[in-house]
């Protein structure tokens, strides 16, 4: 019963159906792009998860982390420390240590930051952040700068059955691409539950809802935990793609190119956050061919989309196309 | 019945060198409603606070339904049976009204934490929802942005959210503020009617209103009791008269 004029939560007929048309697109694609494009369109989906993690803070607790790029590196390297060196880690129970590795680090860092508020938290969750970032790059038993290699990638087998096997681009792809659908379809259902209608009310009045009974620090260090932990498997997607981890993945880059996403997607109902992840990729390629000064011009558009399209592109769409039977 | 539910004892508040609210002792009980007038400054929301928990006490304690709960958190005391109005509206404005009040009911459920289930199907909560827009009046308007209403109805708003907490001690901070005569007069129905099986304290302005209102009358002045007892007492103190309604009347 809630549409909210700032905040895009239900999704139109028109969205839906284009994020539908999308996901069909997506699922046919291996089978007409070349390997370069299936990679580069994984990249886009590992990080649209990534994107979506951090949407749960931003868009929806109202937490803008800066720190979020450390449980994502974090996830990696538990892959990396968890594959055998003579065989590729099983995924069966890599992927779930992984995610429990990023989701224990951000209960951790949540339990200090998630106290606190507005610029502050921003402060301090990439204040922890770059403690992480240190803590690997100057430490030569976590791989140091040069980080570590992923040398055989991670499989699923049924007995000896191989399910899947990493190392072939096909079958990242779809897993990535079931992983994206699944965690979307998750964090829409959490939209709407009485978790995500808490998390919602304590982004609009968190004063009104303490007043109400509600312990808000409880739920908001649930969402940091959450979050924490899906970023963690967009993490190790990343890392089982590149095979190769290094500090940079943690690094305040990262967090500030994923809150950019999520901005210029629009903010608030995770499909933004997919289609951020997306255009961001996109325009980082186009840029980088147009000029080196690449960082200049994605300044330039992000900017350009918080002033004309505050919602996102998402939301841009959305009016441009209730235009004729909109009048406010 | 004389049952007090909430009582507080010589609760203080200092901001620095000023006493806000200075060795106050009130208790509210059941079936009754407890005004509290005084001029602009006399502390009498920073006293609403203090009661709510959204600040906590310099010295003093307070009691809520026999439990100790002196500088406990807001949440912790509204969990415990106090549901509070706020003087400058205190609502969800990009939410509707349905919303609103849902979000508030929500609260005393235990499903609050599930993640998976849509929060609009809980009937217990629905319910709640449903019975504090009818007794507030707002049952025609639950489709209605926060937003988009009058302040009057946002003040209603306010009411609904507080009764769908389903508290047993009522504070309202000038629920009357800025509403029209009809608005008024619903409201004063509305606080009538909630004088039954609550305790409420009321911090208002409308003299008419308290008088009507009223079964006890606390008067402050620059965070001072100075006066307590019905309104006939009230009326009748000579104190009263010169610090307040003097200047009034």
């Amino acid at each position: 019963m809630s549409v909210s004029a700032t905040h895009l939560e239900r999704l139109p007929r028109s969205v839906q159906l284009c994020l539908a048309l999308g996901a069909l697109a997506l699922l046919v694609f291996p089978f007409v792009g070349s390997d370069f494009y299936v990679s580069m369109v994984t990249r886009m989906m590992i990080l649209a998860i990534l994107a979506m993690s951090l949407d749960l803070l931003q868009g929806v607790t109202g937490l803008v982390s800066l720190g979020h790029a450390a449980f994502f590196g974090l996830a990696g390297y538990v892959l990396a420390f968890a594959s055998p060196a003579d065989a590729g880690a099983s995924i069966w129970w890599s992927l779930p240590l992984a995610v429990f590795g990023a989701g224990l680090a951000a209960l951790i860092i949540g339990f200090f930051v998630v106290r606190t508020q507005g610029i502050y938290f921003i402060m301090v969750t990439m204040a922890f952040a770059q403690m992480v970032y240190y803590l690997f790059f100057d430490n030569k038993v976590l791989g140091g700068s040069d980080g570590l290699y992923i040398n055989l990638k991670p499989t699923m087998a049924l007995g000896s059955f191989v399910l899947l096997d990493l190392d072939n681009k096909r079958s990242l792809f779809y897993l990535v691409l079931a992983l994206t659908a699944l965690v979307y379809g998750f964090l829409r259902r959490l939209l709407f539950s009485p978790f995500g209608r808490t998390l919602s009310g304590i982004r609009i009045n968190e004063h009104r809802m303490r007043a109400m009974g509600y312990s808000t620090f409880g739920y908001k260090l649930a969402a940091f935990t959450l979050a924490g932990g899906l970023a963690g498997v967009a993490g190790y997607l990343w890392g089982a793609q590149t095979g190769y981890i290094n500090p940079d993945l943690m690094g305040f880059h990262t967090s500030a190119h994923t809150i950019m996403m999520v901005i210029l997607g629009g903010m608030g109902n995770f499909a933004g956050a997919i289609v951020g992840a997306f255009a961001f990729e996109i325009l980082l390629h186009v840029f980088k061919d147009l000029s080196k000064h690449w960082q200049l011009l994605m300044g330039t558009f992000i900017v350009a989309v918080v002033v004309f399209a505050p919602r996102g592109l998402l939301g841009w769409f959305e009016r441009s196309n209730n235009k004729e039977t909109q009048h406010d | 019945m004389t049952e007090a539910l909430l009582v507080a004892h010589n609760l203080t508040k200092r901001f620095g060198g000023l006493a806000a609210v200075q060795d106050i002792s009130i208790s509210l009980v059941r079936n009754t409603i407890h005004a509290v007038i005084g001029p602009n400054g006399a502390g009498k929301s920073t006293l609403t606070n203090l009661l709510s928990g959204d600040i906590a006490p310099t010295s003093g304690s307070m009691h809520l339904l026999g439990k100790d709960m002196t500088g406990a958190s807001p949440e912790k005391i509204s969990r415990n049976g106090l549901g509070r109005s706020y003087q400058k509206t205190n609502i969800f404005l990009p939410l509707s009204v349905w919303d609103n009040v849902h979000l508030a009911a929500q609260s005393r459920q235990q499903h609050a934490l599930r993640w998976l289930s849509n929060a609009t199907k809980f009937e217990a909560a629905r319910a709640i929802t449903a019975m504090a827009l009818e007794q507030s009046g707002l049952k025609n308007q639950e489709k209605t942005m926060a937003s988009a209403m009058s302040h009057g109805e946002q003040r209603q708003l306010e009411v609904a959210m507080a009764l769908a907490t389903q508290p047993q001690v009522l504070l309202f901070d000038e629920p009357l503020a800025g509403m029209g005569t009809a608005e008024a007069e619903r409201m004063i129905t509305l606080l009538h009617s909630l004088r039954k099986n609550h305790a409420i304290l009321l911090v208002e302005h409308d003299m008419d209103a308290v008088f009507a209102l009223a079964d006890t009358l606390t008067v402050m002045v620059n965070g001072q009791m100075i006066a307590s007892g019905t309104p006939a007492d009230i009326r009748k103190n000579a104190a009263v008269q010169a610090a307040y309604l003097g200047e009034e009347h």
